[in-house]
């Protein structure tokens, strides 16, 4: 298998360098069907590393290729190399399944888009890029990916491009994504000084020398954090994600809800040696991953676009991931990412089959009554709905309770109740979107009602097969408090401990303590309610949220906390208002002054130099003559001086 | 490497060339006149045939003819590298020649030739041996400079081309002769083990000076370049192009198996003039480069500039400022061989005479030649992700690691400058119009493969720089 790791990444190359050169006459079918078979050759692969992987000893789960010696220079040395282990086992499985699903499903989506071919391309491109990513054994091949992925998101928000509101949000995207970015870069630079090596496994015995809670550690783990925050849309760099909405929604589902925006966790998770010699980071992790859970959270309550709802219940959700990273509970956090994966792309997916019904109509207040219309997509976005509200026996439930237990169990009380009345709001926010958009009375127009049907089989499949994931997808990392035995965290486990284990809650730890069954519990008893406010307030159609309505809290969070003005006034203004008088007067006057100085003078000297060439062949010879004279002179002079 | 056959087998790449040039000519002379165009193909098929023979020694051989010929695996890398700018030169040729109506048959024989030259002088290990191989080399150059017979620039610069050259070549032999004076031999391994014994004199300084004045003129170094715009402009371009890749990288091996290495115990003597040339060159090339409006020119003085900054790497010396100034040559030769493919081409337009407002709007009227002519001109300005960037980091990380900080800052300033020249190219492909109507330009097979091979090969060293280095750091001498 070593030999082969590369061809999980080649498939969806070779499907970029068909589809761009050659599939110019192809007809949609074949194109998609090509692209999607890409996709699934890497799926494929990547089972069969996974066979590999569990037919080794558990402590030897690792396997490497070495593709070239990409770049040498001085004592920088950095190969492009693949690493197979058991978390990367577990994101290309992730990653390449739920593509796979989405590009079958983008071929009924997609169906007479101009750009049909364009679309399948950069599908293909980031998905050679996520795998690139997860897969690189060193910091630069993951920053490869990374870059790419971020290049893909763009171009796929900004598709339909003649629409300047989405190219707009393609930019803000791309923008907002650099600030990160250039986190990371800092962060690779000063592993690089500080370890002599940015290759995974050398950074690890490297370490030995640095104490817990080193500066220069915690320094690199807050800049990797930065990065993780532009990324995986945490406060507060999250702005980008709910303006990504404008892509198209299989785009939304893959790379802004179920893979490329993980990608910081990942990180933070493959970083863990680093981390966890780094308290101090940690902490930070969490309390930024719970305050995102939480602020989010609230901003979906109130959202009234659909996807804008889910957009924020990803952002919220992500930061439940890095609340897990920060409890230093790394294999939940992968957990939580792998059924998150599973559920958000289903309601994504979901979302867009309604959108698709609808003639293109997102908010749910013009929708209503689509259960009836559209079973297949009910009852599959049902399930994801339990799923993501935490209702026991489906995937989310599992995932999300395992965050919570671990924050408990680490003393951090006041992150778990804010982890809680998160999922309270997650619960009656996401059931607020289910019985508008499918129960109650249709309240759209009538041509839309009309129009209103269920999306092709193209669609509807890749939905149940996710809906069967998101519902069972939870029973890998069944608790042994519910007399499972956690197979998931135990694959995980050889990775993760190759850290500080005192640092580490997950894995090894066995015992199960009555207070788990109360946390648990408690879990439950939020969810619940939060389904019974949100039947109250919109199945029922009780008064209190048009009263609410009125009040300046809602309006508050309607308008997102001002957070986008806070940033057009504070930062975007400032900036370009400081750019222009740059421009004006440094760039134009001192910068180009001094260029334009520059280039007259060479400009003057090359025509002076020039009238050396005379081309009469007598001058040369003198030329040369005194030049074959001054070497001597300088050999002469050296020998004697 | 007793054997007979083993020691021919040491020299089969350089056979192979000569058996070819003899059967091209009698082929050329036997045959009728239709059936000429084979010449080309048998002359490509040489070229290849040497090229893989070559690949397959190595690791094979070492020294061979008692120590005369180092078959080893530096000969290769560039044996290799010949061939490739050879075939390269047979492929864009053809269509030129029938252009110019220059229907010599002596053309591919006299270019089989000078390759086999190249590669004596490279695998030479003795200085007799290498001036056999120069002097082989500068003849069969003049000849090819003049070819195009009815045009009195291309005689008249061919000309000055002899007269000059005869004049350094008096320099070098008797710089071999003071050296041989003082040490008694010719063999490279001998001198150095001879000079780092004998005491130091003046006789061996001024070998040394006279030496190095015949390497500057044959790198068309500074104050010895004077003949290379002239040549460059009035040859005909396929052999331009040629020019300015492979007697000038062969050179290049050759300084560097003789300064370098041999005469390495007397670096305190000679750095300090090779620094000085190099800054010049540099800075002149560039400079001058600025103000050309003919493409051809314009190439001829990047060329200087590119010989400025291989001098940084003998400045430096040592193994790893070998490797680098190998890494640059083999680049140098894929952009520039690239950048004069394009220049060809788009002279066949049969307007101008190869002048830089011919490019005006030519980026969109002509894709290919404006995509791979950016790549071509990123590459020579040092900009990522090329060969040329990486020749540049690894040739100045080198000199820097060995403490020529003011070298380097003296090469990066003029690489800004050169990037002005370069980049103006590309502003004029895709930032201007065309003042008139572009005529379709005429393409033909050679051209293309020529343009894909060759800029794909600069994108993937590039992007992959450190399999060739490698490869160069296990072939040093």
């Amino acid at each position: 298998m070593s030999h082969l790791i590369f061809l999980i990444i080649l498939f969806p190359l070779i499907g970029v360098i068909t589809n761009t050169f050659f599939t110019r006459r192809w007809s949609e079918a074949a194109i998609g069907i090509f692209s999607s078979a890409m996709v699934g050759a890497s799926f494929v692969l990547s089972v069969a590393a996974f066979i590999s992987l569990l037919g080794m000893e558990a402590s030897a789960r690792h396997i490497e290729q070495v593709l070239f010696d990409w770049i040498r220079v001085g004592s920088f040395h950095a190969p492009a190399a693949l690493l197979v282990d058991t978390l990367s086992c577990v994101m290309i499985l992730t990653v390449s399944a739920v593509s796979f699903l989405i590009h079958i499903y983008s071929i009924g989506y997609m169906h007479g888009d101009t750009g049909f071919r364009r679309y399948f391309i950069f599908l293909n491109l980031f998905v050679f890029f996520m795998l690139l990513l997860v897969l690189g054994s060193n910091f630069l091949v993951m920053f490869i990916g990374w870059e790419g992925v971020g290049l893909c998101s763009y171009l796929l928000i900004g598709f339909w491009y003649t629409d300047e509101v989405k190219a707009t949000a393609g930019k803000k995207a791309f923008i907002v994504n650099r600030i990160g970015d250039f986190g990371f870069m800092l962060a690779i630079f000063l592993i690089w000084t500080t370890f002599g090596t940015i290759q995974f496994d050398e950074i690890i015995p490297r370490m030995a020398s640095f104490p817990i809670g080193s500066s220069v550690i915690t320094a690199i783990c807050l800049l990797l954090f930065v990065g993780a925050i532009g990324k995986s849309a945490q406060f507060p760099l999250y702005v980008w994600l709910p303006d990504a909405m404008a892509g198209p929604t299989p785009v939304s589902a893959l790379i802004h809800a179920a893979t490329m925006v993980t990608a910081g966790v990942y990180m933070v998770a493959r970083s863990h040696f680093l981390y966890s010699m780094a308290p101090a980071a940690l902490e930070v992790v969490a309390i930024v991953g719970a305050g995102t859970a939480i602020f989010a959270a609230t901003i979906g309550l109130v959202q009234n676009d659909i996807k804008k709802v889910l957009a924020y219940s990803t952002v919220s959700q992500l930061g439940y991931m890095f609340l897990a990273c920060g409890v230093g509970a790394y294999g939940v956090a992968i957990f939580h990412l792998m059924t998150h994966a599973f559920f958000k792309a289903l309601l994504f997916l979901g979302s867009g089959s309604v959108i698709h019904g609808m003639s293109g109509e997102q908010d749910i207040r013009q929708m209503g009554g689509l259960k009836t219309k559209m079973p297949k997509t009910y009852w599959t976005f049902l399930v994801a709905t339990l799923a993501i509200a935490g209702i026991p026996g489906f995937s989310g439930f599992f995932s999300k309770d395992e965050i919570l237990w671990k924050t408990f169990e680490g003393h951090h009380y006041v992150l778990w109740v804010v982890g809680v009345v998160a999922a309270f709001f997650t619960a009656f926010y996401m059931f607020r979107l289910l019985y508008l958009t499918f129960h109650g009375k249709f309240r759209g127009s009538k041509s839309q009602e009309q129009h209103v049907h269920e999306s092709p089989s193209s669609m509807t499949v890749p939905l149940i097969i996710l809906a069967v994931l998101a519902a069972i997808g939870g029973y890998v990392g069944l608790p042994a408090a519910l007399g499972g035995s956690n197979h998931f965290e135990h694959f995980l486990h050889p990775v993760f401990a190759g850290g500080h284990a005192h640092l580490l809650l997950g894995g090894a730890h066995h015992g199960v303590e009555p207070v788990e069954y109360i946390v648990m519990l408690i879990s439950v008893i939020v969810a619940l309610l939060g389904i019974w406010l949100a039947r109250s307030g919109y199945f029922r159609m009780a008064s209190w949220p048009g009263k609410l309505s009125k009040g300046m809290i809602y309006t508050t969070v309607l308008n997102k906390y001002y957070v986008d003005q806070i940033y057009d006034v504070g930062i975007s203004r400032p900036t370009v208002k400081f750019s222009e008088i740059m421009a004006e007067w440094f760039d134009l006057g001192v910068i180009d002054g001094l260029v334009n100085g520059v280039a007259a003078f060479f400009n003057w000297v090359a025509g002076w130099l020039r009238r050396l060439q005379t081309g009469f062949v007598q001058n040369y010879a003198i030329l040369m003559g005194a030049g074959i004279i001054l070497v001597l002179a300088s050999l002469f002079y050296k020998m004697f001086f | 490497m007793d054997s007979y056959a083993a020691q021919i087998v040491g020299i089969l790449p350089e056979i192979l060339l000569i058996v070819t040039a003899i059967f091209a000519i009698l082929l050329d002379l036997l045959s009728k006149k239709e059936e000429r165009s084979w010449v080309a193909t048998i002359s490509l098929v040489g070229f290849i045939g040497s090229g893989i023979v070559s690949v397959f020694l190595w690791n094979r051989v070492g020294f061979v003819f008692s120590g005369m010929v180092a078959a080893d695996n530096f000969t290769a890398v560039f044996r290799i590298l010949f061939c490739f700018i050879g075939a390269i030169t047979v492929l864009v040729s053809p269509e030129y020649l029938r252009e110019r109506k220059i229907r010599l048959g002596e053309y591919y024989p006299i270019l089989l030739i000078t390759v086999f030259a190249m590669m004596v002088m490279v695998s030479a290990a003795d200085l007799l041996l290498f001036f056999l191989g120069l002097e082989t080399m500068s003849i069969a150059l003049y000849v090819l400079a003049c070819l195009d017979r009815r045009d009195s620039r291309s005689t008249e610069a061919a000309l000055k081309y002899f007269i000059l050259g005869a004049f350094s070549t008096a320099f070098l032999l008797y710089g071999i002769a003071l050296i041989y004076a003082q040490t008694g031999s010719t063999s490279y391994a001998e001198i150095m083990t001879a000079l780092i014994v004998l005491p130091l004199e003046v006789v061996t300084v001024a070998g040394v000076g006279l030496l190095l004045i015949g390497f500057a003129f044959k790198v068309a170094a500074v104050p010895f370049h004077f003949w290379s715009p002239d040549v460059y402009q009035g040859a005909p371009t396929p052999i331009t192009a040629f020019m300015s890749v492979g007697p000038k990288a062969a050179a290049f091996v050759a300084l560097i198996r003789v300064f370098t290495i041999s005469l390495e115990s007397l670096a305190d003597i000679w750095t300090g003039a090779v620094f000085v040339i190099a800054v010049l060159t540099m800075t002149l090339g560039n400079v001058v480069a600025l103000r050309q409006q003919n493409i051809k020119r314009m190439l001829a003085y990047s060329s200087i500039a590119h010989a400025g900054y291989l001098l940084v790497g003998i400045v430096a010396g040592g193994p790893r400022a070998i490797a680098a100034t190998s890494f640059y040559l083999v680049a140098y030769a894929l952009m520039n061989l690239g950048a004069f493919t394009v220049a060809m081409l788009m002279n066949r337009r049969g307007e101008g005479d190869y002048q830089l407002d011919d490019y005006r709007g030519a980026g969109f009227a002509h894709p290919l030649l404006g995509v791979t002519m950016a790549i071509f001109m990123f590459s020579l300005a040092g900009i990522p992700p090329t060969a040329g960037f990486f020749g540049k980091l690894y040739l100045f990380s080198a000199a820097v690691e060995k403490g020529y900080i003011l070298l380097v800052v003296i090469a990066v300033l003029n690489s800004a400058v050169a990037a002005y020249y370069y980049l103006r190219i590309i502003v004029l492909m895709y930032m201007t119009r065309a003042e008139h109507e572009m005529a379709a330009v005429p393409s033909f097979g050679g051209y293309t493969l020529t343009l894909v091979v060759t800029s794909v090969l600069v994108l993937l060293i590039g992007s992959l720089p450190g399999g060739l280095l490698n490869l160069l750091l296990a072939a040093l001498p």
